[in-house]
């Protein structure tokens, strides 16, 4: 599936284009942190990569598309877990239902994500009734069960205290362990360096710059990084 | 004020003694208005959910005239359906006009868009809720709106319940197309008019009383469920 390909993507709406001649490769291997101020078009960039906003114009190019009538390979945690009124094992089965996984195998595959999430003593819980913490491990424990090659994530802990965010990162750098690409948009510069390889700086809709997350954090190449690592770009 | 007290007593023998004719026409009001809202639902919740989660030219002003549906004077529709199942008529032939199977036609009609309307309504809000989630999923619109039917379930309930509640209370649909025949097609609300009108209080009294029972246990029921399913499924 991968490299995802995106030739000048450009995304417009309300008459602004939120993002703006975009042209990146995203490669198996490295975790992805995109990064950039409010408004600079971070969220609209991973909707467009996974698929759920269509470009103006440019292209957007799986190197391998999926199969249809294949188990979905990408999946996407958002900021805030969206549960079926059902248990919570039930949500991750739903998933797997809708991936066309087949069936005898859905159960134990559910179980199996939960187990690694650290939930299944809560499997029967109904879902809604977690806590914030909890239904968003159940969001990671639902994407880990389609075994996907690439995992977005748009600021999965911006809602959770620090204790439920440590628990967050954990279970997506056990994702990146075994083997999927982990693209992540944050707001927590730490956050960026504690899980990033790394970073992709969006500001106004463009892509100002890429670099490893050492060197970021240390050198930014580019003024507007330098100046948004100081705190002086808000927007 | 004497004789309204005694009505009102007599009123409450015959419920409490089950009498014959009251049971009589409560059964059929309750097989009536159950048939009735049994193919509303059937109808209407489908429609509600395509509507509720498809895109489609004129998408706005089907739920506009919905809407505007649910406001169907039941007199009217009894007269429509008289029109339709009458001798003269399209569907005279099937012989329908004045029994209980031409009253569960005009109260499914006028039932129907306010399930459809309402059950559109509940469904959009889960809708936006769910859209991104169920997309990014692989979810079809179609597979979308089957998974949030039944998601929303409680609220359905609560939905159904007052359709049912609007069918038991209505009687100018069904005194138009059953013609409140005694025995055949006489209900709670035309035999209170009937019985009203004749000045024969307790039995009016006793189905007015029996009619809001049942919209007060409806009611009631629909509480529960959604504060129950509330707490349970949050």
């Amino acid at each position: 599936m991968l490299p995802l390909r995106l030739h000048e993507v450009v995304f417009a709406a309300g008459g602004r284009r939120i993002i703006d001649s975009v042209t990146l490769d995203i490669h198996p291997g490295l975790r992805c942190m995109i990064v950039g101020p409010n408004g600079a078009g971070k969220s609209v960039l991973l909707r467009l990569c996974h698929g759920l906003l269509h470009p103006t114009s440019g292209t957007i190019r799986w190197h391998a598309h999926e199969v249809d009538g294949a188990p979905r390979r990408q999946a996407m945690v958002f900021q805030r877990p969206v549960m079926l009124r059902r248990s919570a094992i039930a949500n991750v089965v739903y998933a797997l239902r809708v991936a066309r996984v087949p069936r005898d195998t859905r159960v134990e595959r559910a179980r199996e994500a939960l187990r690694k999430v650290g939930l299944d003593a809560l499997a029967s819980s109904p879902a809604r009734v977690l806590s914030g913490g909890e239904q968003q491990r159940l969001a990671l424990a639902r994407a880990w069960a389609l075994k996907p090659r690439v995992l977005f994530l748009d600021e999965p802990s911006a809602s959770l205290d620090p204790g439920a965010t440590h628990e967050i990162e954990k279970v997506i750098n056990a994702m990146h362990e075994s083997g999927t690409k982990i693209v992540m948009v944050t707001h927590n510069l730490g956050q960026a360096r504690r899980l990033g390889d790394e970073i992709l700086f969006l500001h106004q809709g463009h892509l100002v710059e890429r670099a490893p997350v050492a060197r970021f954090f240390r050198h930014p190449q580019s003024p507007e990084a330098a100046q948004f690592l100081e705190g002086e770009l808000p927007w | 004020m004497n004789s309204l007290s005694a009505a009102g007593g007599q009123a409450l023998q015959l419920i409490a003694e089950a009498d014959p004719k009251l049971t009589e026409i409560v059964l059929l009001s309750l097989r009536v208005s159950l048939s009735a809202v049994a193919i509303a639902c059937a109808v209407g919740l489908p429609v509600g959910a395509a509507i509720a989660v498809g895109r489609f030219p004129g998408r706005h002003s089907v739920i506009v005239v919905l809407n505007a549906l649910m406001g169907l004077p039941p007199v009217v529709v009894g007269l429509l359906v008289y029109l339709l199942l009458s001798r003269a008529g399209p569907l005279g032939e099937m012989g329908l006009l004045f029994t209980p199977s031409a009253m569960v036609i005009a109260q499914a009609i006028l039932v129907t868009p306010i399930i459809a309307a309402l059950a559109r309504q509940v469904i959009e809000d889960a809708w936006g809720e769910y859209r991104e989630q169920l997309r990014s999923l692989g979810e079809t619109r179609l597979g979308a709106a089957m998974t949030l039917l039944w998601d929303v379930r409680y609220s359905l309930v609560t939905l159904v319940l007052a359709g049912f509640g609007r069918a038991a209370a209505e009687v100018g649909a069904v005194i138009i197309v059953g013609g409140n025949i005694d025995g055949v097609t006489r209900v709670m609300t035309t035999a209170i008019a009937l019985e009203t009108s004749k000045g024969d209080l307790p039995l009016a009294l006793g189905l007015g009383l029996v009619l809001l029972t049942i919209v007060l246990a409806l009611n009631a029921a629909a509480y529960v469920v959604k504060e129950t399913a509330q707490r349970r499924y949050g």
